[in-house]
């Protein structure tokens, strides 16, 4: 059947196409697929298929060198999530997503219907969400916009999780002027499921029921995916109206009668209608089961009149699923949906002729072949090459930047340090989560490297956190890859967990650009390398690109979702000190390193430098280690050494927990030959600081697994401080100090913020 | 002792409050549907927390509405216990079963742990506990400011209906120690009749030391002495 325009529809015209954001090479492509002009209704299908955001067109060549398989992966990428086994019968849905861009122009509803999205995402393969976490980068704090920016993006997932009833447990969050114009919101997932509980979205039975459940669809949202793969510039805010409209309540009720559907074997496929909504995801199960369907727009339940198929097919309304029901068993469907005052209506059919065919009622308004709608995306193999300032930047000799006078007391730039916001204190943002619901939150956010959290029913506990340190990937995108999974690696090691698998969410620039692209390149391979080597596939993410504002590109930001599984939930260890004189063993060796540091762009405004080295198999080494040592109960508390190196991470030791204080002496005169403000600001990798009250026992199993280990100091009560003695200098802190400034730093920032929004010429950064 | 434990459509405590009963009390509990007339036998009704009906319009506005809130008034009525927790406090409020409302926290939604203390024993859900006694648990939300008219003030402190107060580490009702702005630190009271109680922490999330905190246990224990009596 060859598709009518419908009367009204534009005319196909090169501006028209231009508009939808095609290439005058995919529109040929199209043709060339359909042998004739494309209706409007076709042409916008494309538009959102063939985005960035859903195709992964520039993407997708590169992805594929990811390691993606091990014995225990169940669900790899391609689903709605990655899914591993964790025994017992159980297994665990993971994912990772961005609203970069939603949230740049409308933080609150952006970072919500961000959370929104990602939950759907994991319910819909048939797993109960138990925890969400995220990974957001700002701006300075020193900016209104970003304080702006801040606000209503932690009121938005506050408000979505909170309501959901899903505990947000870890996250992290940094701070740097490259992101002024383009905030970083990624938000992940974790839900828990029988393994034959598992269900995918694969279209399969001829004559099943094609069902919309959950919400009715509106007009908002329409082409967020293609706003998504495109540059912000000044003309953004004008696209406030593509950001969609979050409802946490519906979304609750639609996880209820999700998992109620799944567990009543009616429905084969279950998919999330996210990202261009009812195209995509009819589109996307149909190549995956290589059947057809058939899509009739009047069928769908619609919240206002008039709407043309064009704007239901693209409509990115939230709160809204698209199942296969078994034939014969619609009504069962209707009637669960019912329960939850939710509705379900049959739009279409899964049908063997292999075509992707979508109808008004008898006209025929959109007609692909098969499933090349999806087959047949272009794919992108862009020029790669360095940037030469960046090359310039990482070979600039940092050991020559002069310390500031007051430097001279190494306890003024350790308090300075505890200042800055990306080390501070996140405790102003996670107090507006609910990280307790569900009563199975050990260590939330905030006490430990990761969250831990049990696994009901069983002695086990998941460990998982969020890591990437963009400065480390823009000033060297192979060592920074490797960085971001080597440290959630170590992180969820420091709370006893074995790593297992990670998701992540790729944040970069606009690929055409070859300086962009070697920065996704390189990054790639950098993860691929430490995933190899610390056995930790990548089940699934996101990629998103286009995250540039006229200011200039965010630093490349792959980050790391990662999941550990500890064996024996009550080994789970925090990074506080816990017992006044037991021994501090710092694991790793320090280095005479500070090229992308935060003592370098915090202290100095210096971004430059090669970041530290990384070491694989010292880092699988320190990863045993600490697993070894944690569930033979030989270790209190461990803290790994990142942002603000040692001086840093002992403090936090020190002072993590304001209500429990514990001071430290420590000696590092054993390393003479580094710099002191390198031995106590760089950020030496592949290390930790354990506390134990059997120094020799971790010394030993350190020892056998190839981690240089040294005894350095005592924990101490808190009245004596944290002292370091460093080439004979004492360094000493009373910790009163240290809690004011890691503490306060954030919420006097924030005490700031202007109680409305800020809107600025991007462009410029005028106020508009 | 059998628990009832109401689900509205967006509660999402209810199977915390579940496993609390079931798993740390070993006691029974059902879920009881909100579109229900049946207690289903139960000797103690929770309403859990949550965001019943999103709470959009007010925090329990709606779900004071709901057909089984009939039976849960009647219930109270008739001196069974009725515990709300958290956004069950506030539809206790709404629906008049418990004095007073609570508002919008000065300082926007809050999670953390709170300390409290207990100032009156003689309730279903305070007597295995002593008078002063400090418990240590979560709050989460973003609407428990406990408001009420100073004479409604005066009589609840009076009538010995104020059961719980938000307190420092040093068990003094201080305004640093009063995380949403509550009058008079006030986390919890009970009715008249002392069979219904509503609080803002939540116990059900403080009965594992696993967890952090079993402080809560001392409450549900409390309800096995009553139901029993």
């Amino acid at each position: 059947m060859t598709p009518t325009p419908r009367p009204g529809d534009p005319t196909i015209t090169p501006a028209l196409v231009a508009e939808h954001g095609l290439t005058r090479d995919e529109y040929d492509r199209l043709v060339n697929m359909l042998g004739r002009t494309p209706t409007f209704t076709e042409l916008g299908i494309v538009s959102a298929l063939w985005s960035e955001h859903c195709s992964y067109k520039h993407s997708r060549p590169l992805l594929r060198k990811l390691p993606t398989s091990a014995p225990y992966v169940l669900q790899g990428p391609g689903e709605n999530a990655g899914v591993i086994s964790i025994g017992d019968g159980l297994a665990v849905a993971f994912k990772i997503e961005s609203h970069n861009h939603p949230s740049a122009v409308e933080p609150y509803q952006g970072a919500a219907t961000g959370v929104g999205g990602i939950l759907r995402d994991v319910f819909t393969m048939g797993a109960r969400p138990i925890a969400m976490l995220n990974s957001l980068r700002f701006g300075s704090l020193d900016s209104p916009r970003v304080r702006y920016l801040v606000a209503g993006v932690v009121r938005g997932i506050g408000d979505y999780g909170n309501c959901m009833g899903v505990p947000t447990v870890a996250g992290d969050v940094m701070f740097d002027a490259a992101y002024e114009g383009n905030p970083l919101v990624n938000a992940m997932c974790v839900g828990i499921l029988r393994e034959e509980e598992l269900i995918r979205a694969k279209a399969q039975g001829i004559g099943n029921a094609i069902m919309a459940v959950g919400a009715r669809t509106g007009r908002d949202g329409i082409h967020g995916a293609s706003f998504a793969s495109e540059d912000l510039s000044h003309n953004s805010d004008a696209k406030r109206p593509r950001v969609q409209v979050g409802d946490p309540f519906t979304e609750k009720l639609l996880l209820e009668a999700t998992l109620e559907l799944i567990a009543s074997g009616h429905v084969v496929a279950v998919q999330d209608m996210g990202a261009a909504g009812l195209t995509s995801s009819s589109a996307e199960m149909a190549e995956r089961g290589d059947v057809g369907v058939t899509i009739d727009t009047l069928k769908v339940p619609v919240r206002e009149s008039g709407m043309t198929p064009y704007e239901i097919l693209l409509s990115e309304s939230q709160e809204r699923m698209l199942v296969v029901a078994i034939k014969g068993r619609e009504d069962k469907v209707r009637e669960i949906l019912a329960k939850w005052d939710l509705t379900a209506a049959v739009i279409g059919e899964v049908i063997a002729e292999p075509v992707y065919r979508v109808t008004e009622g008898d006209r025929v308004v959109a007609e692909f072949p098969g499933t090349r709608l999806v087959t047949d995306c272009p794919q992108y193999h862009p020029d790669a090459r360095e940037s030469d300032a960046i090359i310039a930047l990482r070979a600039r000799d940092v050991h020559a930047v002069p310390p500031l006078p007051q430097e001279r007391n190494s306890a003024w730039t350790l308090r300075r340090l505890l200042e800055s916001p990306t080390i501070a204190s996140k405790r102003w943002l996670y107090r507006q989560y609910d990280s307790t619901v569900r009563t199975n939150t050990v260590i939330g956010p905030g006490s430990g490297d990761a969250a831990v959290l049990r696994i009901r029913g069983t002695k086990k506990g998941l460990a998982l956190k969020t890591d990437c340190n963009g400065r480390y990937v823009y000033l060297d995108p192979r060592v920074g890859g490797r960085i971001a999974v080597a440290e959630a690696a170590r992180n969820v090691a420091c709370v006893g967990a074995r790593p297992m698998a990670i998701t992540n969410c790729l944040n970069f620039g606009n690929p055409t650009r070859p300086d962009i692209f070697f920065q996704f390149r390189e990054a790639l391979a950098g993860m691929a390398e430490a995933c190899v080597a610390l056995g930790t596939p990548v089940t699934g993410g996101n990629v998103s690109l286009y995250n540039e504002s006229p200011a200039g590109a965010v630093y490349p930001t792959p980050t790391i979702g990662m999941v550990g599984l500890l064996e024996d939930v009550s080994r789970a260890t925090a990074m506080e000190f816990r017992e006044p004189e037991d021994a501090i063993i710092l694991l790793g060796e320090p280095t005479d390193e500070l090229g992308a540091s935060e003592y370098l762009a915090w202290i100095h405004g210096v971004v430059a430098g090669a970041p530290p080295a990384c070491d694989l198999t010292r880092e699988r080494a320190l990863v045993e280690t600490l697993h070894e040592s944690i569930n033979a109960g030989l270790v209190h508390s461990a803290h790994d050494c990142s942002e603000g190196g040692f001086a840093v991470a002992i403090a936090e030791c020190c002072i993590g927990n304001p209500l429990a204080l514990h001071g430290a002496m420590v000696d590092l005169s054993a390393w003479k030959a580094i710099p002191s403000r390198a031995l106590l600001f760089g950020e030496a990798q592949g290390r930790a600081i354990v506390s134990t009250s059997d120094a020799a026992a971790v010394l030993a199993i350190a020892k056998r697994r190839g981690v240089p280990a040294r005894n350095i100091g005592t924990v101490k009560p808190p009245n004596e401080g944290l002292v370091i003695v460093v080439a004979g200098h004492s360094m000493r802190s009373p910790l009163m100090d240290l809690v004011a400034a890691y503490h306060d730093a954030i919420p006097r920032a924030m005490q700031r913020a202007p109680a409305e929004q800020v809107t600025v010429d991007l462009a410029t950064g005028a106020p508009a | 002792m059998k628990v009832g434990i109401v689900r509205f459509p967006g509660s999402n405590c209810e199977d915390d409050a579940f496993h609390a009963v079931v798993d740390q009390l070993g006691e029974e509990a059902v879920m009881l549907w909100h579109k229900d007339h049946d207690l289903q036998g139960s000797d103690v009704v929770i309403l859990p927390g949550g965001f019943s009906y999103g709470d959009y319009l007010r925090a329990g506005a709606i779900a004071r509405f709901s057909p089984i809130m009939r039976e849960v008034a009647l219930h109270a009525g008739k001196g069974g216990i009725v515990l709300g927790i958290c956004n069950g406090f506030q539809i206790a409020c709404e629906a008049g079963l418990l004095p007073g409302a609570l508002l919008r926290n000065d300082a926007g939604y809050r999670s953390m742990p709170v300390t409290i203390r207990v100032e009156h024993t003689n309730t279903a859900f305070t007597s295995a506990a002593t008078v002063g006694q400090c418990l240590t648990m979560p709050i989460a939300h973003g609407e428990g400011r406990f408001a009420a008219s100073e004479d409604v003030l005066d009589q609840l402190e009076n009538d010995a209906q104020v059961l719980f107060r938000y307190v420092d580490a040093a068990g003094e009702a201080t305004v640093d120690a009063n995380p949403n702005g509550a009058m008079r630190n006030i986390a919890g009271v009970c009715n008249a009749a002392r069979n219904v109680i509503g609080l803002m922490p939540h116990p059900e999330r403080a009965v594992d030391p696993l967890l952090g905190s079993e402080d809560g246990l001392v409450l549900f224990e409390s309800l096995l002495v009553a139901a029993h009596a």
